[in-house]
């Protein structure tokens, strides 16, 4: 193990969930033990909500609801902007509602099993019990999910579950979730309970003796930089794929204020889990901004080929039969083009790199509707896929109906964050995380339809649950910037600003990101190896020794300046990406979304290793110079047995 | 009557949040502009009488200023419909005017290029079609009701003033005009009426277009009929 | 009605692309305008090489790439997801909001655009959208409609099973073409009063067609009404050139869906709150 990136530290436990009752109790034994905060209480006590998502959306409201002053916290200028707005494909509850065997229990062993056995079982069947909640809310709230002739709701299956328990609306199911938890929000804004911070960046945590009190704060409209205070602060700033540069997430995902948290000491489980989304379209030129992703469910009916020959430029149409490689549907003929995402890129990847892939750059691969157009005609694929296709017309200017859609990988969700307690609380106290932020859920793969359960289930259900155990023992003594830690972090935040501004080099915050990001994409992306790992190591600090002495960053700190935003944002995702390396490194194993090129079986596949990874890796970042100290938190499975996925 | 009961009932029950309100407004302008309409299509049916002769048509004239004598006074029934007219043009003056200054309030900067990809040549001159229409009726009052503008004086019959009025061209093209723009002020209003009063939907859409296309290009004809046929010397 | 817009998508015209149509060069006129009470003008910029493939933000990206080099202060403007959904993207693109197709401006692709055009950028105009900066304008009136009563009040946690209140296909279908406003604010820009009503009326509808929407109805649509005419936008003149700019589509049908509503609840007595 090479003990000169990282040191070892004493293994971290959750100790909040109940282990002495079965697991299925385990949620309510939890609430009930809990302590309570008295409504009187609960209007003397502050509660900082930074993002506006599925996740911190719902958790504003809630609190909100319930009586605390919550302070809110985005960067866009509405909260119904945050990035859970883009979600396609639907939510997973487990319902029932097709009486076609789902139950709680079934969604807690799909998931476990779809996290490659990464995943804490208690976290993950307490999200399969919450998940029915979650529905009927939405639902009274308005939200107009499908529906069926008779008036009940529609579900689908997806991702490769056998079961259909997947809600959605058409194919804006985020969108439509995220209006309902920012009309929620909005209500509570009107109702005095939540004040409103629209266009706010968090950059710096207060923890005073001990305690996440506050944040530092910088008006993105105006430039002031301010500070807040609360009882408790709830991280819901969403995830850190951006690093990628390139990748489904929007421009200005981030990874600041759980990166600056971490660096105040609340520890980065798994950060290296990132999982690779098959169906996105591949990148045109080195202009492109940022990838989108085409709904899975487009692989229900098309079939993935590439051609025999490698370097073969003939239009697809001309290739005949014979001569494509249908490879999926031969690699895997139990479960052809529909085997899980990482299965379907990394195989992507892999005739990509033997020379045989499609388009500009060799990048792509067909996502072939012929068959499909042929078989139901085109009217039926165009009532199903009508506005996938038209998306990937207006981006390509490309007919999908007459020629293959092109199709790569592309970074899509990050598994990995803050790590979190039972009670979605970080190693900070008073700190809690909720939704993409933290990490708790779903092991080294995310399975479809899951993110969107996770973060409702976070911030309508858990957190306003769990969250009272902390606060009983408030309100806490009030705090203001005269505080030594108060100071230091304001002083901290300026400092860099101003730094920021005054390197006046000759290259653009956009173009380390975008260096940054084919760093990671090539040496820690969909395979890594030892070599590529320890390239991108040696490399990084280059790159972020550059940064701060050749940045340039236009205009002044006391004004709109998004290039200041963006600088700020990838000096970040620098660091963050040594982490990810490091973690990558150390994970001597494949699992999930994680895939290791020395641990592969003879086939190829991905290869975990039990006996030494069974564990959530929780670094602790130390200071300038410093290797990150790692804690072990041990994974033990009592109900879902451990086993090697498998798809053929 | 009709504007009185409505307008009035709605004064008095709607408080001044609600009562100023841009749909309020717009309300007030629908209903007006439908008794406006109201009285332009017997007014239109009047006119063709001009093709029954001097006599008939004076007639008319006379008849409407003595409708329910001898119970009531002459010109009780003309009065009436004048002020009910009156008042409609004033609410429809006063909507149009407020809700043209709120547009202007809402973004006194206005673009430096601007195109138009819905709009219909009809909608973009609702506001100085009215006002031209608005100049129109004066004129045309003052032309034939009064007769201080027509060369035939205060003195003739209608239809003398009538057949005067339009054997000068420039006079027939005024007119001409001011009815063009009147029918295109109707096919835009006869929809947006019944979008204003929450009458349509998409499976309507198509009806209530294709209706107010109809119903404004009959009435314009209608009313370009008389002014025509003296020109051509069919009418004299 | 003139539809001069072209459809949302144009199909199978770029496949080969015609060698002019590679590297353009463009003139841009861009309205700079340094903050929300500064004074502002539209200034020129030339940039070259743009790839038809390009989106129309990447083009910008491309000046202010160009800007940064040459020290200068890049041109702002709102964007987020750059796939069309998050709304925070939109300027006005040679007088029409969102560009010459119905769609987001992120979605816009320069092969709509010929090698040595001019092409206008300007920030949405209203009172009630204050520029911020160059193109990026103050949005938060919409939010503040949504807070007049675009919601069903439902404290978390006490709602009803999910099945007990069936919603008819049709009505749920017709609820979702409402629903998938983004809140961009173009209708808002392109109507000649700049007016909020289809953005306001596309949630009156949302809510108001579903059987939850129902006991607030009356009230939601007085008060977010009362509230856009408070926010300083102008009155709805039914002149449609807001649903032919939205980029998702709300129909005309949602205002008259809303004045149908606002009727009905002013004769029920009910009345904005103040
Ligand atoms: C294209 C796409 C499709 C997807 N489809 C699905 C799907 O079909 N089903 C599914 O289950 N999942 C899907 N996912 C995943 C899922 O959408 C996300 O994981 C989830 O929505 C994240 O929600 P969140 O609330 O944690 O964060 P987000 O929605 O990303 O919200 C982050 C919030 O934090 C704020 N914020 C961020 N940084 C800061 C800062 N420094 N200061 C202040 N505020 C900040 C932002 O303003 C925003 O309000 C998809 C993801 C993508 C990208
Ligand atoms: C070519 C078309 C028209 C002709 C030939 C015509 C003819 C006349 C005549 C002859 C009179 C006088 C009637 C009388 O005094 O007994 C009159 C009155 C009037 N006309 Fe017209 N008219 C025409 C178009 C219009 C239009 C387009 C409008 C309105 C937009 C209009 C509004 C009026 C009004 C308000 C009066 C006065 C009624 C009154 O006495 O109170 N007319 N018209
Ligand atoms: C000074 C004269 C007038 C002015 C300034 C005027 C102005 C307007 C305006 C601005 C509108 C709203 C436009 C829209 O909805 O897009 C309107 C609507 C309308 N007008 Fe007029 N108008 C005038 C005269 C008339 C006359 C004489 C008639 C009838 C013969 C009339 C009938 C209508 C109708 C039916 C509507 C539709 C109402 C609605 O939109 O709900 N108007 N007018
Ligand atoms: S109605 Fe259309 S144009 Fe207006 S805000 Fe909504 S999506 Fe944008
Ligand atoms: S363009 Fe404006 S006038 Fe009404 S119909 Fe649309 S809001
Ligand atoms: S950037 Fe999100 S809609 Fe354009």
């Amino acid at each position: 193990m090479p003990l000169d990136l990282f040191t070892v530290g004493d293994p971290i436990a959750d100790t909040k969930a109940p282990m002495d009752v079965p697991i299925g109790e385990r949620w309510s034994t939890r609430r009930f033990r809990g302590r309570l905060v008295n409504p009187a209480n609960r209007r003397k006590m502050t509660i900082i909500v930074v993002g506006t998502g599925l996740a911190g959306g719902s958790a504003a409201a809630t609190l909100g609801e319930a009586g605390y002053k919550v302070k809110s916290f985005w960067y866009q200028d509405s909260p119904r902007r945050a990035h859970s707005v883009a979600a396609q494909g639907g939510i997973n509850a487990a319902k029932n509602y097709r009486n076609d065997g789902d139950s709680v229990h079934r969604l807690f062993y799909d998931t476990v099993k779809g996290g490659d056995f990464r995943a804490r079982e208690n976290n993950v069947h307490r999200l399969a019990e919450v998940s029915v909640n979650i529905i009927d809310q939405a639902v009274a709230q308005g939200v107009p999910f499908a529906r069926e002739y008779g008036g009940l709701l529609d579900n689908r299956s997806f991702g490769g579950t056998q079961v259909s328990r997947t809600f959605y609306a058409r194919g804006q199911t985020g969108q439509q979730l995220l209006y309902g938890a920012y009309q929620a929000l909005e209500r509570q804004i009107a109702a005095g309970n939540v004040e409103q911070h629209a266009r706010t960046e968090m950059l710096d945590l207060i923890v005073v003796d001990g305690r996440a009190r506050g944040i530092v704060a910088r008006d993105l409209v105006t430039g002031e930089i301010s500070t807040h205070y609360a009882d408790a602060v709830v991280l819901a700033s969403g995830g850190y794929g951006n690093v990628f540069y390139l990748s489904t997430n929007a421009k200005g995902s981030n990874t600041t204020a759980i990166w600056r948290a971490h660096k105040r000491g609340a520890y980065f489980a798994n950060p290296c889990y990132t999982q690779i989304h098959p169906t996105c379209i591949p990148v045109k030129g080195d202009y492109q901004s940022k990838l989108t992703l085409m709904s899975e469910s487009l692989r229900n009916d098309g079939r993935v080929w590439v051609p025999k020959e490698r370097g073969d430029t003939r239009d697809a149409r001309q290739i005949p039969e014979d001569e494509r490689d249908y490879y999926l549907e031969r690699i895997y003929p139990a479960f052809g083009n529909l085997v899980p995402r990482d299965i379907a890129s990394r195989q992507a990847k892999n005739v990509c790199d033997e020379g045989r892939g499609v388009g500009p750059g060799g990048l792509g691969v067909y996502l072939d509707f012929a068959e499909a157009i042929q078989r139901m005609g085109r009217p039926a694929v165009e009532a199903k896929y009508g506005n996938l296709f038209d998306m990937y017309a207006q981006i390509t200017g490309e007919n999908p109906y007459e020629t293959p859609m092109r199709i790569y990988p592309a970074v899509h969700y990050t598994m990995g964050g803050l790590w979190v307690d039972y009670d979605l609380q970080s190693t900070i106290p008073g700190m809690f995380v909720i939704g993409e932020a933290n990490f708790s859920d779903h092991g080294a793969n995310r399975l479809g339809a899951s993110a969107l359960m996770q973060g409702l289930a976070d911030g309508y259900f858990v957190l306003p649950s769990t969250i009272t155990e902390y606060l009983a023992d408030g309100p806490f003594e009030k705090v203001d910037d005269s505080h030594p830690a108060a100071a230091e972090a304001i002083a901290g935040v300026r400092d860099q600003v101003q730094r920021l501004l005054s390197i006046n080099g000759t290259r653009s915050p956009a173009s380390f990101h975008r260096e940054l990001g084919k760093l990671m994409w090539d040496l820690c992306g969909m395979e890594r190896s030892e070599e590529s790992l320890r390239k991108a190591l040696d490399r990084i600090p280059e790159i972020r020794q550059e940064f701060w002495t050749n940045l340039k960053v236009t205009g002044t700190e006391g004004s709109f300046n998004q290039t200041l935003e963006h600088a700020g944002r990838v000096a970040d995702f620098i660091e963050l990406a040594e982490l990810m390396c490091v973690d990558a490194l150390h994970r001597n194993e494949s699992c999930g979304g994680h895939f290791r090129a020395e641990s592969q079986t003879p086939e190829g596949e991905a290869l975990r290793d039990d006996e030494n990874f069974a564990y959530v890796a929780a670094w602790e970042w130390t200071p300038e110079g410093a290797p990150p100290v790692l804690h072990r938190e041990a994974l033990e499975y009592e109900y879902v047995h451990l086993a090697q996925r498998s798809y053929k | 009557m009709l504007v009185v009961t409505v307008t009035d009932s709605a004064q008095r029950r709607t408080p001044k949040a609600a009562k100023t309100s841009s749909v309020f407004k717009k309300v007030v302008m629908a209903v007006s502009g439908i008794i406006l309409v109201l009285y332009l299509i017997a007014h239109m049916i009047g006119n063709l009488k001009a093709f029954t002769g001097r006599e008939s048509f004076n007639h008319y004239s006379e008849w409407i200023r003595t409708i329910g004598e001898p119970a009531v006074p002459a010109q009780t029934t003309l009065w009436i419909i004048r002020v009910v007219l009156l008042a409609a043009v004033v609410a429809h003056i006063w909507a149009a005017v407020t809700l043209w200054r709120q547009a202007k309030r809402a973004r006194p900067q206005g673009y430096v290029t601007k195109k138009a990809v819905a709009q219909s040549y009809a909608s973009r001159t609702m506001r100085w079609g009215g006002v031209i229409i608005f100049f129109f009726v004066i004129y045309h009052i003052l032309d034939l009701t009064v007769g201080a503008v027509n060369p035939d004086g205060t003195g003739s019959t209608p239809y003398d003033r009538l057949v005067a009025g339009f054997s000068n061209p420039f006079v027939t093209a005024f007119y001409v005009i001011a009815l063009l723009l009147l029918g295109m002020h109707l096919r835009h209003g006869i929809w947006s009426a019944t979008q204003t009063l929450g009458q349509s939907n998409r499976r309507r859409e198509v009806t209530v277009n294709a209706f107010a296309i109809v119903f404004a290009s009959l009435l314009t004809l209608g009313f370009l009929l008389v002014p025509f046929s003296v020109l051509f010397g069919l009418i004299d | 009605m003139t539809a001069t817009r072209e459809g949302a998508i144009r199909v199978g015209d770029a496949t080969d692309t015609p060698a002019e149509k590679r590297g353009m060069t463009l003139n841009l006129r861009i309205w700079r305008q340094n903050g929300p009470s500064a004074k502002g003008k539209m200034v020129t910029y030339k940039v070259a090489d743009i790839s038809p493939d390009m989106s129309f933000l990447e083009m910008l990206d491309v000046l202010n790439e160009q800007l940064i080099q040459a020290g200068d202060d890049p041109v702002a403007f709102d964007h987020d997801c750059r796939e069309g959904i998050c709304g925070m993207c939109g300027v006005m693109i040679n007088g029409m909001a969102h560009g010459p197709q119905q769609t987001t401006t992120c979605q816009l692709h320069m092969r709509s655009f010929k090698d040595g055009d001019t092409i206008d950028i300007e920030p949405w105009r209203a009172t009630a959208f204050p520029v911020i900066k160059d193109l990026a304008v103050d949005r938060r009136a919409f939010d503040r409609i949504i807070q007049a009563g675009g919601y069903i009040s439902v404290p978390t946690g006490t709602a009803p099973e999910a099945h007990s209140v069936p919603v008819p296909k049709k009505d749920a279908d017709s609820a979702f073409d409402a629903a998938t406003c983004i809140g961009c604010g173009a209708c808002v820009a392109a109507c000649p009063n700049a007016s909020s009503m289809l953005f306001t009326a596309a949630k009156v509808t949302h809510l108001g067609l579903l059987p939850q929407g129902q006991p607030e109805r009356n009230d939601r649509v007085v008060n977010m009404v009362a509230q856009q005419d408070r926010e300083g936008f102008g009155g709805c003149t039914n002149i449609g050139e807001c649903s032919a700019s939205c980029p998702k589509g709300i129909s005309m049908e949602t205002i008259s869906r809303l004045n149908h509503d606002l009727l009905g609840a002013l004769r029920a007595g009910a009345r904005p709150k103040s």
